[in-house]
């Protein structure tokens, strides 16, 4: 019963903070770039102002376009859900192990590929075809790290890592090292951060994900953007699970949940501003220069698994 | 109807063998259409229902043997029907139950007398799969063979006026039969001298490890021909699309299972050893098979070409999860083995439902629009939105998405992988991260793919109006057929132990263990390959959670958001004159991944200069195995029959000549 409360809390504490991760990593990036910005509750006014807009669709779109941002939404805010983030006692967590993880982000790509080429306008296939193409080296490069962090728990299932890694016996796994590197490149890609994507312009000839969206308006936009920042919220604490898991509730000890929840927005908001901080140091790159970035990813992660399995026996 | 249920499966496997043959028969004494769509391609597919009952049914129970008194004398045919058996019966009665309502609509449209004859082929050739299937000797296991090889040659060929199409057919006939050869002196090799073909034979024979790896690379060679495993697979992508589209979906689906049904028949079942490195051979070449279908997939402009080589994939990943079991089962890690075959049957299974949908989708794009070519398509959600919605199901399930089938079988083949440290070897303990990480890249491009073929097919704007215009929904035929095939890649999906609790028949047949204890341990929600703290999975809780998701957002954003909504032309940042050739041609999204792959993937392209006044683009992708390895072997060929032509005069008296020089060196060689 008590892991159901702890289900539902979670929850809503994914949908409720994932705009406010969002807003705190662009008023980091403006205080970087010496503006004054928009306030870290930003997000939330947008999501206001798109849920009161009239919805605009274009004349030839298909059910499917309508259709996906409630898929996109529900299969983010899965994900997110699904993360230890606080705790471990997840009811819902054997349901869907980290290769699944894995699946539940395809299953959201794939469905916003489509519906990016639905309308039929050269944007909307340039942004799904660019998408596809992070995505194919993405995936396996996260497979492989979340492979990584398994093969030291000798288990697929998230939270078993996050007990083994968190409060088990402390190593260090040189593995894990290459698997974070691999991560953070992975989590720049994934989210459509700079240098592989700039979330904040719709520069034509660069965007990858923006792209996709262009013809979404009012409530559907609302759900894309909704369900790319639990998305955003998802990988980060998908990296704390992995990588930081210091201070996450074991199964049934109620007293540290404060502590987790302390712990949990301490080490957002130290995400946050490092993710600002590399945003603000690196440029953009060239589109064809990104298939190099996420094989160096993909790279890493083998590499990480590699040492493990020469290492690690 | 007791005597029906009392007879052995075996019987009634043969019964159903027999009545396509009489069905087949009569639909080419009868050669009328309506007649032959609307009555023998109906009750073909009850036969293959009764088939997949009876192999259901007989999934773990007794093994039933019969004797035919056919063939030569005193070599009676000798018919086996045991779990292995069992399951791939399953698999071609399943798959054909949709393939077979499927055609009494496809095939509404053909002259009865053509007709008359592709139903006979038809129908020989399911009977023929399924004889392969049943076969207990080598005499009997090569005539169904060859029965079902020149059948499905016969049904390649079926529009033979096509110069492309019988060049193709011809390919095709000559890989096969290069591959049947091998898969002959595979059986010589296993009868070990004792003159007796019997496969009980074989199984008591000890071959010592250098004849047992002689007969496994063998049968590798003679049953990849016939599964299109890397560097035999030319014939695949050539041979797939000139059929008709069931046709391919019977032979994608299918007959490429019979290959796989061969190899572990001798590896696991007549050999009575394994050696590791025999998997680690079919894992490489699996491997490599999966990633070089893929990528050819990703660049083809024809949607069933396009198919065909995501087929070799499949095979590759198939193949992959075979060697894996290998390598496990000769290190006596007999429950790591299991899983690894329990991923790749269960993939074998999968592949059939959702390549068959697939396939018979494209034959209904084919029949509305009567262009192969991707692009000239485009925006057929619209004309036809029943087969979308179909065919939708097999793109998510082949790209590998949960909660559909592709999934499962991708997961359980990962676990398998994840769980394999600790080998005694340590090239081995190296080479499975890298083989890992091959399968989830091929199994990330197979996103790519799938993306690429719907998308383009029936999404968008049509890129010829003309073509698409015309085009007209399926009717309810071609919908039975797809419904049951896209249902199996549903439940196949989400209620995964059930269908692993089957074949863990198979798996302790073969490998001596089962997945299954855990399975009852944990209940049939719960797919936990070894320990349900080790890794679990639910299809099930995760595709009623994102359900409720879906629904539960949909209720709230109904309640408060105000509802309006309105039509307008597309924004595309405020660009106005948006034509239907601005978006991407199939060409266009498979561009990244041809300048990624370039140099595996030979491709060649000649752009316009800018002052032309007729433009014409065009890029091909060159399969570099052609000129590197067939061309070559037919250049010797050809070399080596006019050497042998010139002993060739036509006079009879150079002939005696011969004649008399060959007996006189055989008398000096026996004396």
């Amino acid at each position: 019963m008590n892991g159901i409360l702890l289900q539902l809390f979670q929850d809503t504490l994914v949908v409720v903070i994932a705009p406010l991760l969002l807003g705190w990593v662009n008023q980091c990036r403006a205080w970087l770039q010496n503006r004054s910005g928009a306030g870290v509750l930003q997000p939330y006014r947008n999501l206001i102002k798109l849920f009161h807009k009239d919805a605009v669709l274009a004349h030839n779109a298909s059910p499917l376009f309508r259709f996906t941002p409630y898929i996109l939404f529900a299969s983010m805010w899965l994900a997110a859900a699904l993360v230890p983030v606080v705790a471990t006692d997840l009811p819902l967590s054997p349901a869907v192990d980290v290769i699944a993880l894995v699946g539940i982000f395809a299953l959201a790509r794939v469905f916003i590929s489509l519906a990016a080429m639905d309308i039929g306008t050269s944007f909307g296939t340039l942004g799904a075809r660019r998408e596809m193409l992070v995505g194919f080296l993405a995936e396996p490069a996260l497979l492989m790290i979340f492979f990584t962090a398994a093969a030291i728990s000798q288990s697929t299932s998230l939270v078993t890592i996050v007990e083994t890694l968190a409060h088990k016996q402390f190593v260090i796994h040189p593995s894990l090292a290459f698997a974070a590197i691999a991560f953070v490149m992975v989590l720049l890609a994934e989210n459509a951060r700079i240098p592989v994507d700039n979330p904040s312009t719709h520069l034509e000839l660069t965007m990858i994900h923006e792209a996709m969206i262009l013809e979404y308006s009012a409530r559907h936009l609302a759900m894309v953007e909704w369900a790319s920042m639990l998305k955003l919220l998802a990988y980060t604490t998908i990296g704390f699970a992995l990588f930081m898991p210091w201070g996450i509730a074991e199964a049934g000890n109620w007293s540290a949940l404060p502590v987790a929840l302390i712990a949990l927005f301490l080490k957002l908001a130290v995400a946050g501003a490092g993710l600002a901080l590399l945003e603000t140091l690196s440029a953009k790159m060239r589109i064809f220069r990104v298939p190099e970035f996420m094989g160096t990813a993909f790279l890493l992660a083998v590499l990480g698994l590699l040492v493990h399995f020469l290492h690690g026996n | 109807m007791t005597n029906l249920i009392s007879a052995l499966p075996i019987d009634i496997a043969l019964g159903v063998i027999v009545y396509w043959l009489i069905l087949g028969l009569a639909g080419l004494l009868l050669q009328n259409t309506r007649a032959i769509t609307q009555l023998i391609f109906p009750a073909g597919a009850l036969g293959a229902l009764i088939l997949a009952a009876a192999a259901l049914g007989s999934l773990g129970g007794d093994t039933n043997v019969a004797v035919l008194p056919l063939g030569l004398p005193d070599l009676p045919f000798h018919l086996r029907m045991d779990s292995l058996s069992s399951f791939f019966l399953l698999l071609l009665g399943a798959a054909s139950i949709g393939i077979s309502l499927y055609s009494a609509g496809y095939f509404r449209d053909m002259p009865g007398k053509t007709l008359g004859l592709l139903c006979f082929e038809y129908h020989v050739f399911l009977a023929a799969m399924a004889l392969v299937f049943l076969a207990d000797d080598a005499y009997m296991f090569m005539v169904a063979w060859e029965t079902m090889a020149l059948s499905s040659y016969f049904l390649v060929t079926t529009d033979h006026n096509i110069p492309e199409t019988r060049q193709a057919g011809f390919l095709y006939l000559l890989i096969a039969h290069v591959g049947a050869i091998a898969i002959l002196m595979c059986f010589g090799v296993m009868q070990a001298g004792h003159g007796d073909y019997t496969f009980a034979t074989m199984r008591g024979a000890q071959l010592n490890a250098f004849w047992a790896s002689v007969t496994f690379l063998l049968a590798l060679f003679g049953f990849g021909a016939k599964a299109g495993i890397l560097p035999l697979h030319a014939w695949l992508p050539e041979a797939h699309p000139a059929a008709p589209s069931p046709v391919s979906a019977m032979m994608s689906g299918i007959m490429l299972k019979t290959a796989i049904y061969g190899i572990l028949r001798v590896s696991f079942d007549l050999l009575g050893m394994q050696l590791w490195w025999w998997g680690a051979i079919a894992l490489t070449l699996g491997l490599v098979t999966a990633l070089f279908g893929v990528l050819f997939a990703a660049v083809q402009t024809d949607m069933k070409r396009l198919l065909a080589y995501s087929s070799i994939e499949n095979i590759g990943v198939i193949l992959a999860g075979i060697g894996l079991a290998i390598i496990f089962h000769s290190f006596h890690k007999d429950a790591l083995a299991a899983l690894a075959l329990t991923a790749a049957l269960y993939h074998a299974l999968n592949h059939a439902f959702m390549k068959g949908l697939l396939f018979l989708g494209t034959g209904s794009v084919l029949h509305a629009t009567g262009e192969r070519n991707l692009g000239k398509l485009g925006g057929l959600i619209h004309r036809m939105p029943k087969l979308a919605l179909l065919v939708l199901v097999g793109t998510l399930a082949l790209a590998g998405l949960p909660p559909l089938n592709g999934f499962v079988s991708e997961w359980l083949l990962l676990q398998a992988f994840l769980l394999s440290p600790g080998l005694p070897h340590s090239y081995l303990n190296m080479l499975i991260p890298i083989a890992a990480a091959a399968l989830a890249l091929a199994a990330a491009l197979a996103g790519y793919v799938m993306v690429k073929f719907y998308g383009v097919i029936f999404l968008g704007q049509p890129r010829e109006a003309k073509v698409v215009e015309q085009a007209h929904d399926i009717d309810a035929w071609e919908r039975a057929g797809l419904i049951w095939l896209a249902l199996g890649c549903i439940l196949l999906g989400v209620f995964p132990v059930f269908f692993i609790l089957h074949i863990d028949f198979v798996a302790q047949l073969l490998v001596g263990h089962t997945l299954g204890i855990s399975a009852a341990q944990t209940g049939w929600m719960w797919l936990t390959p070894i320990q349900p703290e080790r890794a679990s999975y639910s299809p099930l809780v995760l595709f009623v959670i994102i359900t409720i998701g879906v629904l539960f957002t949909l209720v709230v954003v109904k309640k408060f958001y105000h509802g309006r909504l309105r039509r307008g032309p597309a924004w595309d940042c405020g660009f106005p004159e948006q034509t239907a050739r601005m978006q991407d041609t199939a060409e266009g999204f498979g561009q990244p991944i041809r300048q990624i792959f370039e140099p595996f993937l030979g491709a060649t392209r000649t752009v316009p200069s800018p002052f032309d006044k007729n433009p014409h683009y065009h890029g091909e992708s060159h399969d570099r195995l052609w000129n590197l390895l067939y061309l070559p072997i037919a250049r010797v060929t050809e070399k080596l029959s006019a050497m042998a032509g010139k002993l060739q005069h036509g006079r009879i008296h150079v002939y005696l000549l011969y004649s008399f020089v060959t007996l006189l060196a055989l008398l000096a060689f026996i004396r």
